[in-house]
Formats: C-alpha cells, sequence, structure tokens
C-alpha cells in the first residue's frame, strides 16, 4: 500500500521510499526510512497536501510525493467519517 | 594555521546552523541583541543576517547560515551554509539542535561534524522536550560526539550566558573532531572512501581545503558541487580522480542494490539511532499535545478555509485601513510642506525641482511607511508562531496549479495592497526558485495604487458597469497570474521542482523583541533602498517634464502667480463673485498654458516619438505620455493625464468629459486599463525586484515581459474589439 492511499487515523509501517534525486533524498534526510512508524494526521481541505506523524514530528507533504512511500502494517481504517 | 595566533585572537566569528523552526533566530537574536544586519549572499536571494556579540572584551560576529535539514547540494540555501563554512572558516560553527527533535536534528549535526571545523551544539528547547516526557543526557551525547553541547532555553533567554562562554571557549581552543571520532560506514563503504581519500592525498601533496576524507565522501554521492571544486582544484589531475569515482560508485550501486548517497542517508541515521538510544530517557508520559488540537480547528476540512480568510482580511484591515490614518497624516503633512514651500518661494525652476521633483518623490515613499511597519508586523507573527506553514498546508494544492507553493499565498495576496512589501515577503519562501517565480508574478496582483485608473475610466466610459469592469480586470490579472506562472516554471525556470515535504512547528508564543527587531529589519531596509530609487525616479521624471524650458514654460509659470494672487483676493474677499470668476479663469489660463508646455517638454516629445507603438492599443500620444510618468507611481498616470488635458485634478468629471473629447472610446479605455494592469511594475516594485532577487537581471526581465504582456493583451482587446464592431 502506498503513503497516498492510507486514510486519516491509519498508521503504518515505512517499507521503501522510492522517487527521483532530489525528493527521495530530501525524504530520507527528513526521517522517511525503511522500519520507521507513521500515522496519518489528516489531509488538508483540498484532499492535497496531507500531514503525517513521523517521530513525534508534524511532517506535511503532496500526495504526488506521498505516492514513492510504500507502507506496510496499516492499521484498520476507522469506523468512523 | 591560526592555532597559534588565537590564544591571543581578540575576535572571532562563528556561524550558526540548525534546522528551520529549530530556535536558532531566536538564539541569534539572544546572542547578538538588536546589533544585527540584513543582507544577502552573494550571488543568491538568499538572505543573510550578521550580528555582533561582546563577551569578557571580547568581540563575536557571529552570522546566521540559512536553516536546512542537510548539507547537500539540492538547495541553494544548504550549498551557501556549507560553502560558508569551507570558504570562510569561521572559528566555530555552532549549531542549533532542537532538543524535542533530537533524532532529525543529528542529521545535520553528523554532517557538520564530517568537515574539518570545530563545531559546538546548543540543545534548544529542553523544556519543550522535557514537557514530553523526554530526558536528555547532555554529558553523553558531549562524550559521544565529541563535541562541546550547551542546553538553552531559546525563548526565555535562557542559558545565553553560557553559550557565550562556551563558544569563546572552543572558538579559541580551536579543535577539530579528529577522523576517528566521525561517522563510521559499513566496511565496504569505508573501503570506497579510503581509496578515493588516498588518490587525493597522493595528487595533493599539501593541505585539501575541502578536507580529504569529505571530499570523498561527497563525490561518492556524487554531489554535483563538490566534483565541481575538486575538478578545479586538481586541474588535469582530476580525471583519474572522477574515473575511479565513477567506479568506485559503480561497485557500491551492485554491493547494496542502491545508490551510495542513499545508503550513507541510512547509515547516518542508523548511527543517530544508537547515540539516540544512549542519551535518550523516554518516560513516555500522557502528554497533552497542545499544538495539535489548535491544529484540529485551524487546519479542519471545514474550518480551515475560513479562519484562514478572517487571518488574512486582519492583516489587510489593520495594515491598510489602520495604516490610513498615519498615512493620511504624512500625506497631510507633505503637502502642506508643499504648498508653504511654493507659497514661500519664488516660483520657478529651484522651486518646481524641490517641491515636485524632491518632497513629492520623498513623500510618496514615507506615505507608505506605517503600511510597511504594520504588514511585516503580521507576517512576523504568522511566522513566529507557525501558522505560516499551516497558510502553506491550506494553501498548495490551490498554488500548486501555478507552479507555485503554499507559502506564495501571501505575497500574492498581499500584491494587492502594494507589490513593495508582497515582494519583500517572499522571503518566506526557502526555495530560490519558488521565490523568483513568486516575485515575478506579483506585479500581476493589481496594487492599490492602479484603482484610481480605473476608477476614473470605468467612471467615465462604462458609467452604467463601472463595478463590473473594475472587477473583470483584477480577474484578469489573476487568470494570467495563473497562466504565467506556469509558462515561466516550464520555460525559464526549469529542472525538478522543489519537494513540497514541509515540517509543521509546534505553535509557539512569538517573542515580543524576535517580532520587534523583525519587523523594523525589513522596514528599515525598505525606506533605505526605495528612499533613494523613487527620489533619483521624480526627479527624472520632473526634470523631463521641465526641460527644455521654453516660452510656454515662462508663461505658465508667470500665470501660475496670477493664481496665487487671484487666491488671495478671494480669500480675502470670500463672497465676491467678480474674485471667484477672475480666479477660475486666471485657474484656466494657467492649466491650458501648464498644458502646452509639458506637451513641449521632453516628455512630451517622448510620448510623441512612442505614440506610434501606441496607436495600435488605441491609444494618443497624452496617454502615452501618462503611462510613462506612471512608472515613478502608477497613481499618476491620473495626474499626468489632468495636466496635459488642461483640466483640474480637483474635479475628476472635468477630466473624464476632456478624455471623451479627446477621442477617447469605452474600448481606447478598457484597452488601457487593461494595460495599466499589465505594464512596467512601478520604480519602486522594480528596485525592490532588484534588490531580493539580487540581480538586475530579473528586475530586466520583469519591465520586459510585463511590456509585451500589456501590450499583447491590450493590442487584443482593441483589435478584437474593433473586429466585434464594438470601437
Amino acid at each position: 500500500m502506498r503513503l497516498s492511499d492510507m486514510r486519516e487515523g491509519q498508521s503504518g509501517t515505512i517499507v521503501k521510499v522510492a522517487g527521483s534525486g532530489a525528493i527521495r533524498r530530501r525524504l530520507l534526510e527528513m526521517g522517511f526510512l525503511k522500519g520507521k512508524a507513521l500515522t496519518v494526521e489528516k489531509y488538508a481541505p483540498l484532499r492535497d497536501p496531507l500531514e503525517v506523524v513521523l517521530a513525534g514530528c508534524h511532517v506535511s507533504l503532496r500526495v504526488e510525493e506521498a505516492k514513492n512511500i510504500t507502507m506496510d502494517n496499516v492499521s484498520p481504517l476507522l469506523p468512523s467519517d | 594555521m591560526q592555532d597559534d595566533s588565537s590564544f591571543t585572537k581578540k575576535s572571532f566569528t562563528i556561524a550558526l546552523a540548525g534546522n528551520p523552526n529549530s530556535g536558532k533566530t531566536t538564539t541569534f537574536n539572544n546572542l547578538t541583541g538588536a546589533r544585527q544586519k540584513v543582507g544577502n549572499w552573494p550571488g543568491v536571494t538568499v538572505e543573510k543576517k550578521e550580528g555582533r556579540a561582546t563577551f569578557r572584551g571580547m568581540e563575536v560576529t557571529v552570522v546566521d547560515l540559512p536553516g536546512t535539514y542537510s548539507l547537500t547540494a539540492f538547495s541553494i540555501e544548504e550549498v551557501v551554509a556549507r560553502n560558508y563554512i569551507l570558504d570562510t572558516r569561521p572559528d566555530l560553527v555552532v549549531d542549533v539542535i532542537d532538543a524535542s527533535n533530537l533524532e532529525r536534528s543529528l542529521y545535520l549535526a553528523t554532517q557538520l561534524r564530517e568537515l574539518s571545523v570545530p563545531v559546538l551544539f546548543v540543545l534548544n528547547m529542553m523544556d519543550v522536550a522535557k514537557s514530553r516526557g523526554t530526558v536528555i543526557d547532555e554529558k553523553k551525547l558531549s562524550e559521544l560526539l565529541a563535541v562541546p553541547v550547551v542546553t538553552t532555553v531559546g525563548n526565555r533567554n535562557q542559558g545565553t550566558e553560557s553559550l557565550l562562554s562556551a563558544i569563546m571557549e572552543a572558538a579559541g581552543r580551536h579543535e577539530t573532531i579528529p577522523e576517528s571520532r566521525r561517522v563510521k560506514y559499513s566496511r565496504d563503504l569505508e573501503a570506497s572512501i579510503q581509496v578515493i581519500r588516498d588518490m587525493l592525498r597522493r595528487i595533493t601533496s599539501c593541505s585539501f581545503p575541502l578536507g580529504f576524507r569529505w571530499t570523498a565522501i561527497k563525490l561518492l554521492e556524487n554531489d554535483t558541487v563538490v566534483r565541481e571544486r575538486t575538478a578545479a582544484l586538481l586541474g588535469p589531475e582530476a580525471g583519474p580522480v572522477m574515473e575511479e569515482t565513477e567506479r568506485q560508485r559503480a561497485r557500491l550501486a551492485q554491493l547494496y542494490d542502491e545508490e551510495p548517497e542513499i545508503v550513507m542517508t541510512e547509515e547516518r541515521y542508523g548511527y543517530i539511532a544508537g547515540i539516540v538510544a544512549e542519551v535518550v530517557r523516554s518516560k513516555s508520559a500522557a502528554r497533552v499535545d497542545v499544538s495539535r488540537k489548535i491544529d484540529l480547528v485551524l487546519t479542519n476540512r471545514y474550518l480551515g478555509f475560513p479562519i484562514f480568510l478572517f487571518f488574512i482580511w486582519a492583516m489587510f484591515q489593520l495594515t491598510f485601513t489602520l495604516g490610513a490614518y498615519p498615512q493620511a497624516a504624512i500625506e497631510a503633512g507633505v503637502s502642506a510642506l508643499s504648498a508653504f514651500l511654493s507659497s514661500a518661494l519664488p516660483s520657478g525652476f529651484g522651486t518646481g525641482l524641490l517641491v515636485d521633483g524632491v518632497i513629492s518623490g520623498v513623500g510618496s515613499v514615507l506615505a507608505f511607511f506605517p503600511n510597511i511597519l504594520i504588514l511585516f508586523l503580521c507576517i512576523s507573527l504568522f511566522e513566529d508562531t507557525g501558522y505560516m506553514a499551516r497558510a502553506a498546508f491550506l494553501m498548495d494544492r490551490i498554488m500548486h496549479l501555478m507552479g507555485l507553493h503554499g507559502k506564495s499565498f501571501i505575497p500574492l495576496l498581499m500584491g494587492f495592497g502594494c507589490n513593495v512589501p508582497a515582494i519583500m515577503a517572499a522571503r518566506t519562501l526557502e526555495n530560490e526558485k519558488d521565490r523568483i517565480l513568486t516575485i515575478l508574478i506579483n506585479p500581476l496582483m493589481s496594487c492599490s495604487a492602479r484603482l484610481p485608473v480605473y476608477v476614473l475610466l470605468a467612471g467615465a466610459f462604462f458609467p452604467r458597469f463601472a463595478g463590473d469592469v473594475i472587477f473583470s480586470i483584477y480577474l484578469l490579472g489573476i487568470v494570467l497570474s495563473f497562466v504565467m506562472g506556469r509558462l515561466f516554471r516550464k520555460a525559464i525556470l526549469p529542472g525538478e521542482a522543489a519537494p513540497f515535504v514541509m515540517e509543521l512547528p509546534p505553535y509557539r508564543a512569538p517573542m515580543a523583541r524576535s517580532l520587534l527587531i523583525h519587523m523594523w529589519d525589513r522596514s528599515r531596509m525598505f525606506l533605505k533602498k526605495m528612499g533613494s530609487v523613487i527620489l533619483v525616479g521624480s526627479i527624472v521624471i520632473w526634470a523631463l517634464s521641465s526641460f527644455p524650458r521654453t516660452q510656454e514654460t515662462l508663461r505658465a509659470e508667470a500665470l501660475q502667480a496670477r493664481v496665487r494672487e487671484a487666491r488671495i483676493a478671494l480669500a480675502n474677499a470670500p463672497g465676491s463673485e467678480a474674485a471667484r470668476e477672475a480666479f477660475v479663469k486666471a485657474a484656466e489660463a494657467q492649466r491650458e498654458s501648464e498644458a502646452k508646455a509639458k506637451a513641449e517638454s521632453y516628455l512630451g516629445r517622448t510620448g510623441k516619438a512612442i505614440a506610434p507603438a501606441f496607436a495600435p492599443i488605441g491609444l494618443a500620444w497624452s496617454e502615452a505620455v501618462a503611462l510613462v510618468t506612471g512608472f515613478v507611481a502608477k497613481e499618476v498616470v491620473v495626474s499626468t493625464m489632468a495636466v496635459l488635458h488642461a483640466a483640474g485634478t480637483e474635479d475628476e468629471n472635468g477630466l473624464a468629459e476632456a478624455l471623451s473629447a479627446s477621442g477617447m472610446t469605452p474600448l481606447s479605455a478598457l484597452a488601457m486599463m487593461v494595460f495599466v494592469l499589465l505594464y512596467v511594475p512601478c520604480l519602486a516594485t522594480v528596485a525592490t525586484i532588484r534588490q531580493e532577487t539580487n540581480s538586475w537581471k530579473w528586475a530586466a526581465f520583469s519591465i520586459c515581459y510585463s511590456t509585451a504582456l500589456a501590450w499583447i493583451a491590450a493590442f487584443v482587446v482593441f483589435q478584437g474589439g474593433r473586429l466585434l464592431g464594438l470601437g
């Protein structure tokens, strides 16, 4: 599952960060590393970008960028919403 | 090199590094107080701040490096920070580390340790870390990293004294971290580093300014800047080094099934994870995350936009409504001074220069000053509280359509007030390309100075739809900004778009001192630069419209004296019909004479010379002249037209009638409005573009593209309208 497919409130573990040069490097430098857990905090009102919590830190990224991140162990969708 | 002299040295230079939002700026303010200088790093649009601190008789120059997460060559900010450290060799690099975000902050810290410069770490925001249940053993951290560590709470100015004393000690010792204590990579990586390092050592017998190990690492990471610099340093011997680097990169890529730079990033984080495990004790107390609660409202799906719009509305109200009071007072003062001087001094050449050139020029800048102060206070408030990042989060989807970043929204919006502070507000964008694009697009937002022109023309030629016409002019500017934004992003600022990935820092209560320093720095710069440019511009336009001095000029001046006498006579006999009539007649004669004089001036001749260019868009030479004078300030277009059509400026209907009489049609009026919307930004804006982009090239580009766009759009309106049978 890609990070961009996750919904608000879901959490999971990063498996892989793909993408081209600058974007991939930047994501890694911001701590989007293999094996790290993250939670999708929310999507912006226009559904892009999204906000995730990674190691206690709130980071926002575009859906386009989140497509590069493959996730695993994704928690089930919250019943409400 | 400097080690022997450093014991006797009386002054040090230190560089301040750190992640964005790590409290670097606050630390900088705490160290230097108000003794700071804001400028640009040479050749780029990245802001450079420098300040001074004195401690026990020692002078310390503190250079604030751009806030970065890393030291790669991917962003201009990182290159600027790195080059400063490598080329200037500060006595000490102080890295401000966000204690509440230790792991990520240490990523930059480990890279600083890889450079051959003395470093000192400041663990800032220890209070936030503690409130989150994180306890950091700073002694252990210092031991493990072989770097002195000081703890501070920047926003309460705690620990500044001990920081200064540690800085002095570390800067004086001038000790770099031994290679053996730096980040150790896995065996295969180390082997490749070793090969390249030894090769560099063999080639250059003397010391290598970039450091052997660091250069080897960067070459293996395929760092473009280091590649170029190494090639330049080694000359013809660079070839074998680059070939070997390629071989090693290929070998590593095969071994790890991954690019070496990615492997290194991961290994640095691995090294950091080891350190964090040893120095951090988390007592994961049930923490109350206030920031998160605030964000549940401020970036809420339904409430986010209305609240954002309210803040923006409030900012505009404060700036332009509250600011209007001091602005009116300044304008009244300036015009009173002009009136006094023109009645006290003999009319003629010198008085004209002083009143119409110098005073009106400087006055027009001064009048903006209260607005600027308030606007920058609001912007600082948005930035310092952390709301700016949320605004970007909300707006990014829309701004991305024009190839821009969410943070571009506020500068663009401010453009509807005045493009000068709006362009300066683009400094909040960290990425250089985003900033230049935001600056170039900004004049398409129709500033308030253009409104009087629309009001006049729309009122005169579209009396029943004036509001709709003006609204569509504004709309045209917005639509074109989307078109030009996309075009520029593709055509002139190409390359990979900067990643949006952005931290949403916790909300913080702003510090009054920071706010004031911020506000004052920006405003002072505005006053200084704009004042001088506008002054020169006003004098030039005045001179062009006053020379050569012909018979008509002298007559107009003589008539001016008569108008003054008539006004005094009228004032002495307020009820007299004869006195009133004499005054009106004198004023009329003076206006006609002045219109003739202006037509004969260099400015008038210029207008006639360029008139053929304006014919296809339906404008006469007098409008051409008015547009030329509008370069100083857009609202001047109206007063110039008033002078040239010999209409009084007090009476707008008079001018509207004169315009109709001169042959202007609704269609050509529309073309003129479109032209005024789009053509050359005013002088102050051009000067700001020059200053903020740090290049005449972008200022010149802005002038050219806007004028071309204006002409084309006006041509389409005028000729298109004629084809449709509207003209």
